[in-house]
């Protein structure tokens, strides 16, 4: 078996890559896939919080690198979803003990054991960014509807584009539609527009996150949240689906009314 | 003025509008590894480049990017001058 690996990055921090990582990680493990995940953010681990796993981890990649144990010895299993596994960052390493080539082999051993690998990139285009996108098959790129992530992400793609990396393609994550709806807040179409790359998801701004966040359970189990719903649709279009963009139109004041008699 | 005009209160740019235009620039100098200077200053050597065979309207010269998709180009708008005799076409 060779699964697919997809590279959550986006050039800013901060956007809601590792956020991403988790929900789409467990997204795909709840349609039957089995998955794992990387977090390739050396010194500044955080996919094992955001998954709820921090007490389970033994090893890490840095272990797996230098041989002290195998790939499947390293592997923390979820607890949500038994076919969804975490290979956590190195701590106390920087970005430099590992190479683009040893990410590369990591990466591969993985997908012979799953149908998708997801690897958390870290912020910034330079060494720990390049080694994260060397084994991608596809690159997710996070961006907010801010100028400056649109920007950085436009950079991204510049240099994916240049070194004829894997395909990329977009995820627009915290849009909120009320600032949409009043103009004030970059909508997707025209972030679509000037990226000119093909948009897989919209992901709205959501409390939800946050909670979810603080309590190591991942939105995208939350049924009733919104952003949920998004990483779901989401991992389903990975599958190769053909889901429609959900309307993350901003409920006007009669629905908000008949809302609240609920 | 129109009459319609005086009634219509001019609407500020949304800033989603303003947004759009700032990065529409903005990603056209970073993909193109350029400075807006530096643009400025490749017009003024265009248009010294092309005064020398052509009779131009130096001050209405346009040169800017154009985007189509993820490919970017540089289009120059060169007006000539009227009634300079014979029109040379490049
Ligand atoms: N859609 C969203 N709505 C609300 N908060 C979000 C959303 N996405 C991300 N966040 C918050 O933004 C912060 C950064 O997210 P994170 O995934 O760590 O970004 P990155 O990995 O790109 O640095 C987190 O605190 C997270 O809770
Ligand atoms: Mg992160």
């Amino acid at each position: 078996m060779s699964g697919k690996i997809i590279t959550i990055s986006s050039g800013k921090g901060g956007v809601g890559k590792s956020t991403t990582t988790a929900n789409l990680g467990i997204a795909l493990a709840l349609l039957g896939k089995s998955v794992i995940c990387i977090d390739a953010d050396i010194g500044l681990r955080n996919l094992d919080v955001m998954l709820g796993l921090e007490n389970r981890i033994v090893y890490d990649i840095i272990n797996v690198v230098t041989k002290q144990c195998s790939l499947r010895k390293a592997l923390v299993r979820d607890k949500h979803c038994s076919n969804l596994a975490l290979l956590p960052a190195a701590q106390i390493c920087d970005k430099s003990a590992i190479s683009e080539d040893e990410m590369e082999r990591i990466a591969r051993e993985a997908a012979e054991q799953a149908d998708f690998v997801f690897i958390d990139s870290p912020a910034g285009i330079e060494h720990g960014f390049r080694y994260a996108v060397k084994p991608a098959d596809l690159v997710l790129l996070v961006t907010n509807p801010e100028v400056p992530a649109v920007r950085d992400a436009d950079r991204v793609i510049g240099l994916l584009e240049a070194a004829g990396r894997a395909p990329v393609q977009l995820i627009i994550n915290r849009l909120n539609p009320e600032l949409v709806r009043r103009d004030v807040m970059l909508d997707a179409d025209s972030i679509v527009n000037l990226l000119a790359i093909k948009l897989v998801g919209i992901v709205p701004e959501d409390p939800a996150i946050l909670i979810a966040g603080n309590r190591g359970q991942p939105v995208v189990l939350d049924k009733q949240s919104l952003a949920g719903k998004s990483f779901r649709n989401i991992g389903r279009r990975l599958t190769g689906e053909e889901i429609p963009f959900m309307s993350l139109q901003a409920p006007s004041w009669l629905q908000r009314i008949f809302r609240f008699q609920r | 003025m129109r009459f319609a005009n005086l009634f219509r209160q001019r609407r500020p740019d949304s800033d989603k509008k303003i947004a759009t235009q700032r990065l529409q620039l903005v990603l056209s100098h970073d993909r193109a590894n350029i400075s807006p200077g530096m643009l400025e200053k490749l017009k003024d050597e265009i248009i010294a480049v092309i005064s020398k065979h052509l009779d131009i309207e130096s001050d209405q010269v346009c040169v800017n990017f154009q985007k189509n998709y993820r490919e970017t180009r540089l289009v120059a708008d060169i007006p000539l001058k009227k009634h300079t005799g014979r029109s040379k076409r490049v």
